[in-house]
């Protein structure tokens, strides 16, 4: 494995760390995006644009070496979360801390010399991939901007080896294919080459199986945790599919309209959620067996505007336990049992 | 045709003219719709599943072309019709639900007007007014309230617009709705309720519905039988809880394996190995061969036909005796 670029960081950018385990720290961090508006209704709301509130108040830490689950509705927040992580966006408030680092306060050398270390895995392999640039040469691009050390020759050798890795045999052969040359779990592959390639720590997958065929699933998934092991990875798995992330995750975080409503061991999670939103989820996931039933009622309505959210908790208009309070005062989230933390007022009503 | 059967595909192959030649989307497939039931129609993206459920109603255009088959609705075969005389079975008597209800809704009109205007059109007899009103009464049985009924598209949820176009399938008392992929851009608690609905509609209009999906669990919770497509083929059809329970063709068992269960605790995914093919460019003999575990060399050669296996359930499998029986027909004759 060729050395990783080594990443400026002064004792002042260092930050102590709470436990050495921790890869990401996700404190407090808030996105807003401007509403766009007409030119009349910006005059006359000046210096008060509305904004969505895509994350609001977001906090949870990664450990090294884990699939952290990141699931939610659309519109949830949780491909923008994937994206702050990685300062791809810039936050509203708050701070990621990545190995140590704070990241909003690198410059953009450092930032750039850091994305070494931390890549991204769209849904649509076609669209991530230039449909003029040979398979190769995709992956390739950013080996030459981060592997300065390596010869050219090395860098190929580093290719053949890491297309062979996610399971493109002959390596050889698929070099110098265009994109739309090979199938689609082809190309999804090619994506975690390229992600691969600068040898990184942290891999954010932003719904990475949602475009494949089911047959074909499995075999990502499955070609997903074999990288993870070999490459010393760690997963930021943000999906929507709960069923897929029962799979492969060893923690989740559930999301509605940009908070967070639970965080937990999967496992707990799945088997005694700790909030209703959480729960009605949970049931509403289609089963494949068909002497399977749905028993519980789903709760009413859909996602509110991100504008506007409900005051209170979010999820009360369509909550089946809100009381008066739900409505007035925000949950805050709260470790209700040992790592397994809530954001609901009564959740100590949903323990069996 | 037998009474109970509403629509009945014979030998239908849908083509693609392409500059790389023609592709058949859809490749001499049989299928019957009975009356009353909800049949899944499943399989991966590219498998036809689409192309066939628009070949029910003649829809395609361009460089699509139903090149051979019939498609007996109701007592007539719709492909003898002219192709003038469709629009007239289109909408009032078979409905079409597509996955994106805000490309089917027109967005400079209001919701009221998409009701009326097909219950006019098909039924010009009724007023105005008497078709606003059974347009009320629909989206309110639907679970839309009623001063929506004046509501544009983009003012309604996904959820809800979803619930409109089903309203506009039934306001004519459709006899058969071709749902494709209806849930897709649902949130799974929308599509949960959306899925109990047509359920109800079922009951309660006595409505047949093809339910054309990539979703397994959708097919499993409410359909009565399934419907397995792969690279333009039908390759298994049977009563759901039958082709859950023992699937006979091998596509169908490792599909069925592979597909995640939020339910199921331990159980591993199953990986089936290789791709889909390229329809162009399709293999010969059965086209599940390169992928399947269990592949002998008449599977390379010929084409399997989809045969009874056992009771109601259908397979296109060489595995089988009664497939393998009409091998031997052929070669005798």
């Amino acid at each position: 494995m060729p050395e990783t670029p080594s990443v400026g960081t002064n004792a002042l950018q260092r930050e102590a760390s709470t436990s050495t385990n921790e890869l990401v720290r996700v404190e407090h961090v808030s996105k807003f995006f401007p509403v766009q508006t007409g030119l009349f209704a910006s005059l006359m709301n000046r210096g008060n644009v509305p904004s969505v509130r895509a994350v609001d108040d977001v906090s949870f830490t990664i450990h090294k070496g884990e699939v952290f689950g990141l699931a939610g509705e659309s519109g949830s927040g949780k491909s923008t979360i994937g994206r702050l992580v990685l300062r791809l966006l810039e936050a509203t408030a708050g701070k990621v801390i990545f190995d140590g680092v704070d990241l909003g306060k690198l410059s953009g050398g450092e930032m750039r010399r850091m994305r070494a270390r931390m890549q991204i895995v769209f849904q649509d392999p076609l669209a991530s991939l230039n449909p003029r640039m040979t398979l190769g040469q995709a992956i390739d691009h950013p080996a030459k901007i981060h592997l300065t050390k390596l010869s050219t020759d090395e860098r190929k050798k580093r290719i053949y080896d890491i297309l062979s890795a996610v399971g493109m045999n002959p390596a050889k052969a698929f070099y110098d294919l265009y994109p739309h040359q090979i199938s689609g779990g082809q190309r999804q592959r090619v994506v975690l080459a390229r992600a691969l390639v600068t040898n990184p720590a942290l891999i954010v997958a932003d719904e990475p199986i949602a475009m494949a065929d089911v047959s074909v699933r499995a075999l990502l998934l499955d070609l997903m945790m074999k990288l993870k092991e070999e490459f010393n990875l760690t997963y930021l798995f943000i999906t929507h599919d709960l069923a897929t992330a029962k799979y492969v995750c060893n923690r989740i975080a559930i999301l509605y309209l940009g908070k967070l409503c639970e965080v937990g061991p999967l496992r707990d999670v799945y088997e005694s959620s700790v909030h209703p939103y959480t729960h009605a989820l949970l049931e509403a996931v289609p089963v494949p067996d068909p002497t399977h039933r749905r028993t519980e009622a789903m709760p009413a309505g859909e996602i509110p505007n991100a504008i506007n959210p409900p005051p209170g908790c979010h999820y009360h208009p369509r909550c089946p336990m809100a009381r008066p309070n739900c409505s007035v005062d925000e949950p805050p989230l709260r470790e209700l049992l040992p790592q397994h933390f809530t954001a609901c007022h009564y959740a100590e009503e949903l323990l069996k | 045709m037998p009474e109970d059967i509403l629509y009945s595909i014979r030998h239908l192959t849908v083509e693609y003219t392409t500059r790389a030649g023609t592709v058949p989307a859809v490749d001499d497939v049989s299928l019957d719709i009975r009356r009353g039931e909800i049949l899944g129609l499943v399989g991966e993206s590219g498998c036809g599943k689409s192309t066939l459920g628009k070949g029910l109603m003649r829809l395609h255009t361009g460089p699509a072309k139903i090149t051979q088959g019939e498609l007996w609705f109701d007592g007539r075969d719709l492909m003898t019709l002219p192709l003038d005389e469709m629009p007239e079975i289109r909408g009032a008597e078979i409905g079409m639900v597509f996955q994106d209800p805000m490309t089917s809704l027109n967005p400079v009109q209001r919701i009221s007007d998409h009701l009326t205007e097909t219950i006019q059109t098909h039924e010009p007899e009724v007023s105005e007014k008497e078709a606003r009103k059974r347009s009320e009464v629909l989206i309110e049985r639907l679970g839309i309230r009623r001063e929506r009924i004046t509501d544009y598209p983009h003012q309604m949820s996904g959820g809800m617009r979803q619930r409109v176009m089903i309203s506009l399938a039934l306001a004519l008392r459709t006899k058969l709705v071709i749902a494709d992929e209806p849930t897709t851009s649902l949130d799974v608690i929308v599509e949960a309720k959306f899925l109990d609905l047509l359920k109800e509609l079922q009951k309660e209009f006595g409505l047949t519905i093809l339910l054309i999906t990539h979703n397994i669990g959708v097919v499993a919770e409410i359909s009565d039988r399934i419907a397995v497509m792969y690279a333009a083929k039908m390759m298994e059809v049977g009563d759901v809880k039958d082709v859950f329970a023992q699937p006979k063709h091998p596509y169908t068992q490792g599909l069925l394996r592979s597909v995640p269960n939020i339910k199921l605790d331990g159980a591993e995914l199953y990986k089936m190995a290789g791709a889909p093919p390229d329809l162009s460019h399709p293999p010969a003999g059965c086209r599940f061969h390169p992928r399947c575990p269990f592949v002998m060399d008449i599977c390379k050669e010929q084409t399997p036909p989809l045969e009874v296996i056992e009771g109601n359930q259908l397979a296109a499998c060489w595995l089988y005796p009664s497939v393998m029986a009409k091998r031997q027909e052929a070669s005798h004759a």
